[in-house]
């Protein structure tokens, strides 16, 4: 074992620092998001979790890593992607912890560095959305669709022609794309929000303290 | 009475069906839905997940134009009920927040102060109107139907808003009160899965599947929905479930407005029906019979 491997409990390593000190910006935006310190560890969230059996990392156990400090850890694990927005740990949890959303801030941090979403291109399909949306104004699932399966593998959309042609012979599949009226409106409406919105990465790199646990969100 | 009413996107190409039956269910009732002009995209989970900022001003957009009109915001899609909820009440709790989000608005020429109650077509069903005075239009009853009734995720989650966040009860309520009989359906708030189906297909299969299992051990005649989202998981994908798991379901799976509908006498084609994958030939049965006439005596 290299000896910079060894971490000493009580600091960080650069990399991490930056990591961790993007991930609390992103919980800012929660209101109540400071609430993860509260954690017991009582595992609700974790046996409330439809897909945890598929996880590698529990709900419980990501918010245990983030307190050891180990946030690239939870940034490279399927558990961030996986989760399907269904909030019943967040409205289970007795701490009144807001899991989804803290799902949502990791979700958030990981997307903005290239190499921690190599591995599951869920951003593909966020992406895909926001380009639609941005277009049109109005989501037109099947080219949503269509544009992730160019993105993420041409041979898989081959699987999904004779749903396609299901629903198209149910008049339920529509290529044509509606723009809304006042779309010029609507874009600008997002460019502003999209400058108000955290900053990608490089753009913040503020000294962090060498602060582990939830004693760094003050 | 009348209602400012947000579709979505799905409930414009994928499922016309919720929409139609939407809109004739309250039209016989006597409530109209006055639909947002020039609405966009509330932004769904997925830009949820991405941006906040731009999402809560995606979804405040039409807040913003919800509050011109000065009614209740009705919207039947589980997922834009919850992010337009949500933006209203991150707006709503934080004035950081609502003025930077109105600096983005102020854009587009549009304005949000945090007046916009959502509210989802059951809520108003029960709650507004009434299952009695439903039970006043009811034309065909829905006896021995055996409906599960799935609410999925988003509609009663995060918040607690019409319903128990554990146990809800609205849609048993209302189809019991008009004739429908009672399924034992522990799966009614088992998540389907959602957009995994995309990302994540067998992790998503397996929670479908279970839900469908349940349905059918239980001898359930549909499934009663009330999320586009849901709707498809649960319909579409059911040839993949048999084949990967050795199944043989072809369970119908109904928005609640259809089935509704039907009991208080519309015809399936302006429900929309027609348009699901699966027919459930109960509720085509009980459509075809004749439409009971209520006597004086029977109104309570």
């Amino acid at each position: 074992m290299k000896s910079e491997d060894i971490r000493i409990p009580g600091t960080l390593s650069k990399r991490e620092a930056v990591l961790r000190e993007a991930f609390l910006e992103q919980t800012k935006v929660i209101p109540g998001g400071e609430k993860i310190k509260a954690c017991i560890q009582c595992a609700t969230c974790s046996g409330s979790c439809p897909v945890v059996y598929a996880m590698d990392i529990t709900p419980r156990e990501l918010i245990a890593l983030f307190r050891a400090g180990e946030i690239e850890t939870i940034l490279n694990s399927k558990t961030i992607w996986l989760c399907a927005s269904c909030y019943t740990c967040q409205s289970r949890c007795p701490a009144g912890i807001k899991v989804t959303d803290i799902i949502y801030a990791l979700k958030r941090t990981a997307m903005e560095r290239k190499d921690l979403t190599k591995k599951y291109p869920v951003n593909k399909l966020s992406q895909s959305f926001i380009k639609s949306i941005y277009k049109a104004g109005r989501l037109n699932e099947a080219r949503l669709l269509t544009r992730y399966f160019i993105k993420t593998g041409f041979w898989n959309s081959f699987s999904f022609i004779p749903l396609g042609l299901k629903m198209l012979k149910k008049h339920r599949l529509s290529l044509k794309s509606v723009k809304i009226k006042n779309i010029k409106g609507f874009r600008k409406i997002l460019n502003m929000a999209q400058k108000m919105d955290i900053p990608l990465e490089g753009a913040r790199l503020a000294p962090v303290g060498e602060v582990v646990g939830y004693k760094s969100i003050s | 009475m009348k209602y400012s009413y947000y579709p979505g996107c799905s409930l414009h190409s994928a499922h016309k069906g919720y929409d139609q039956s939407c809109k004739a269910v309250f039209k016989l009732l006597d409530y109209e839905l006055e639909e947002l002009e020039d609405w966009n995209c509330c932004g769904a989970t997925i830009y949820m997940s991405i941006k906040e900022i731009t999402a809560l001003a995606s979804a405040s957009a039409n807040l913003a134009l919800a509050e011109k009109l000065n009614k209740d915001l009705v919207t039947p899609c589980s997922s834009c009920y919850t992010i337009l909820n949500k933006a209203h009440r991150y707006l709503k709790n934080d004035n950081e927040l609502m003025k930077k989000v109105n600096l983005c608005l102020k854009e587009g020429g549009l304005q949000y102060n945090g007046n916009v109650r959502v509210r989802h077509p059951l809520d108003v069903l029960i709650n507004d109107i009434g299952v009695e005075i439903i039970k006043l239009y009811l034309k065909k009853p829905l006896d021995g139907l055996r409906i599960a009734n799935y609410y999925g995720c988003q509609l009663i989650r995060p918040e607690r808003a019409f319903d128990d966040k554990e146990n809800p009860l609205s849609m048993e309520n209302l189809f019991e009160s008009i004739g429908a009989e009672e399924v034992y359906f522990p799966y009614k708030l088992k998540c389907c899965g959602g957009m995994l189906m995309t990302t994540f297909e067998e992790a998503a299969l397996k929670l479908t599947a279970e839900i469908l299992q349940s349905a059918y051990e239980n001898n359930a005649d549909c499934i009663s929905t009330t999320c586009p989202l849901c709707q498809m998981n649960l319909e579409a994908y059911q040839n993949k479930i048999n084949k990967a798991f050795g199944t043989s379901f072809n369970i119908p799976i109904l928005f609640f407005t259809q089935i509704l509908g039907i009991a208080l006498g519309l015809p399936g084609e302006e429900l929309g029906i027609e348009k699901n994958f699966y027919e459930c030939k109960k509720l085509k049965v009980i459509e075809n019979s004749k439409p009971f006439v209520q006597s004086a005596q029977g109104v309570i």
